[in-house]
């Protein structure tokens, strides 16, 4: 860990996670989880089912108190700032941090109003740059060019990868800094597979990006660190290429040779 | 060795096949008998109230002599009450519904709250009419009128209310609150602008269905003491007034048969409003109700 400590250097850390513990009632679900989460890089979560890896990047813009059994300790920083401090605004952390989850779920609106759906709600009202937000997050999430003359349909009569790639847009409709992603592609066919993982590496020019996959290649193909998690707790963290070609714990290697999971 | 008897089976199919039919049987016979019931009464009300159903009655007061009777004032107090009925229930629960769905904890005295509102709605309506006479009436000085009595069937379809739009709220799906919440959305914009929307149509038909409860309501309004003939319109909020029910159950109270088909034809508008109303609540459900 030392090793990889050091290399984690190189980019400015954007989060910085420290002796986090979670617990769901009596279920010990994260345990003294510490790593720093690099800016403008896209970091891979992996490791088998139950493992906490969704814990985690829920624990990261403080979706998991929606649970309502949930105790916590240690601390996650978010720009040198405790998030769970008492004092800390959970909508200004979500503001900066977008999240796509495992499913799309947009809202049962049109296209458009999916997509400004972020901005009004911090108060944006003109309609020039409400448009001009549209097109460009759309654009950005590749995603322009098939909707851009039904804007005003629903959301709904789009496919399960348009569908992702909107709930993308909508959130880099509020320009946040980090984009959480919790399995993305497992609900899609290949083809919307790739497009949002060529998407991803396009993202990360721009956003910092978390992404939790439980397929391995995938991991590798478009992240720069990867964490493995297992039974709760962070077993390795490194570059994804060290990781996958050099693993230095046994079990990561099991794991990443399809040993087990 | 097989552990399945296959002649076993073989013997029993025509026993189970046979019990099915039965009880096929036995169900459509409940559903029969319903709608026999309900098609005998449509079909009294009807053939007894056309006959005293024309356009005097609709605008004239209500007599002594049963050929000059009329509804007005019976139907003017019924949509004066609704006129304070559906705004002060319909805010009151869909506030309690959103406060217990979204903003509550899940602790004792929620689930306390919460088990109370079902009781609520289980109380019969003639307790309401004492609490609106004891409380509304006579401790708030409201007197006998419409204030008093909207007030009342307020309370008594509360729970309806209540009920039907903590359901809806409940059926939107949990992905939605995610998505909003994860853009930085408060709570209140949450339930404004995703919930709500959602939610509305589910609302507005248990809201419906809870103000035909109240229109067709005749017990708590006696005990508030409605009044049962009265030959002017109420001005305001503060007057006295009758309702439609009253009207027609102080009719079927006559000795003379001829006030009887009188309150036949009160019968047969209070359901055409009814019916009106019930099915702006189908309306509702079918042309809103979103799908995910």
């Amino acid at each position: 860990m030392a090793q990889a400590q050091q290399t984690a250097v190189k980019h400015d850390a954007i989060y910085s996670v420290n002796q986090f513990n979670l617990w769901y009632g009596q279920d010990h679900a994260l345990k003294d989880v510490t790593f720093d989460i690099p800016q403008n890089q896209v970091t891979a979560i992996i490791g088998p089912s139950g493992c906490g890896k969704s814990t985690f990047i829920k624990s990261l813009n403080r979706m998991v108190e929606m649970v309502p059994v949930v105790k916590m300790a240690g601390s996650i920083n978010y720009k040198n700032k405790n998030i769970f401090d008492p004092k800390y605004q959970v909508e200004e952390l979500r503001t900066n941090v977008g999240m796509v989850f495992q499913k799309p779920n947009p809202f049962p609106k049109s296209i458009y109003e999916n997509v400004v759906y972020g901005p009004k709600i911090h108060g944006i009202k003109d309609k020039q740059t409400l448009d001009s937000i549209v097109e460009k997050s759309l654009k950005s999430a590749a995603l322009w060019d098939e909707v851009k003359d039904r804007l005003h349909e629903n959301a709904f009569g789009l496919s399960g990868g348009q569908q992702q790639r909107l709930c993308i847009a909508r959130s880099l409709a509020i320009e946040p800094d980090v984009i959480l992603m919790d399995e993305p592609t497992s609900a899609l066919d290949p083809i919307s597979t790739l497009k949002i993982e060529e998407l991803v590496q396009s993202l990360k020019e721009e956003y910092s990006i978390v992404i939790v996959t439980h397929n391995m290649q995938q991991a590798a193909r478009i992240s720069d660190k990867t964490a493995f998690f297992l039974n709760g707790e962070v077993i390795e963290y490194d570059d994804t290429n060290q990781l996958f070609s050099n693993p230095s714990d046994q079990r990561t290697e099991d794991y990443i040779t399809g040993r087990f999971g | 060795m097989s552990s399945i008897d296959k002649q076993l089976i073989q013997r029993q199919m025509g026993k189970r096949t046979f019990q099915n039919k039965l009880l096929k049987a036995l169900f459509f016979m409940c559903i029969v008998f319903s709608i026999l019931v309900l098609g005998v009464l449509i079909i009294r009300v009807i053939t007894q109230g056309f006959t005293h159903l024309d356009w005097d009655f609709l605008t004239s007061f209500a007599s002594r002599f049963p050929e000059e009777a009329g509804f007005k004032a019976a139907i003017v107090g019924s949509l004066w009450l609704m006129v304070i009925v559906a705004p002060v229930s319909i805010f009151l629960g869909v506030g309690t519904a959103i406060y217990l769905e979204e903003y509550a904890k899940d602790n004792r005295f929620t689930r306390f709250i919460q088990m109370n509102i079902s009781n609520l709605a289980g109380v019969p309506s003639v307790v309401f009419g004492l609490l609106g006479l004891t409380f509304f009436v006579r401790l708030m000085e409201m007197g006998r009128s419409i204030m008093a009595g909207g007030l009342t069937l307020s309370l008594l379809i509360l729970p309806i209310i209540v009920v039907a739009a903590q359901e809806a709220i409940r059926s939107v799906p949990n992905d939605q609150y995610e998505a909003s919440f994860a853009m930085g959305a408060s709570k209140w914009q949450t339930v404004r602008r995703i919930v709500l929307p959602s939610a509305i149509p589910g609302i507005l038909t248990g809201s419906i269905l809870a103000l035909s409860r109240a229109i067709g309501e005749t017990a708590p309004l006696l005990m508030i003491g409605a009044l049962t003939f009265i030959a002017y319109l109420p001005e305001n909020v503060w007057d006295g007034f009758t309702v439609m029910p009253i009207q027609i159950f102080n009719w079927t109270g006559r000795p003379q048969e001829e006030f009887h088909l009188v309150a036949a034809s009160g019968i047969l508008v209070l359901l055409f409003l009814l019916i009106i109303m019930n099915s702006i609540a189908i309306y509702i459900r079918n042309k809103f109700s979103k799908r995910y």
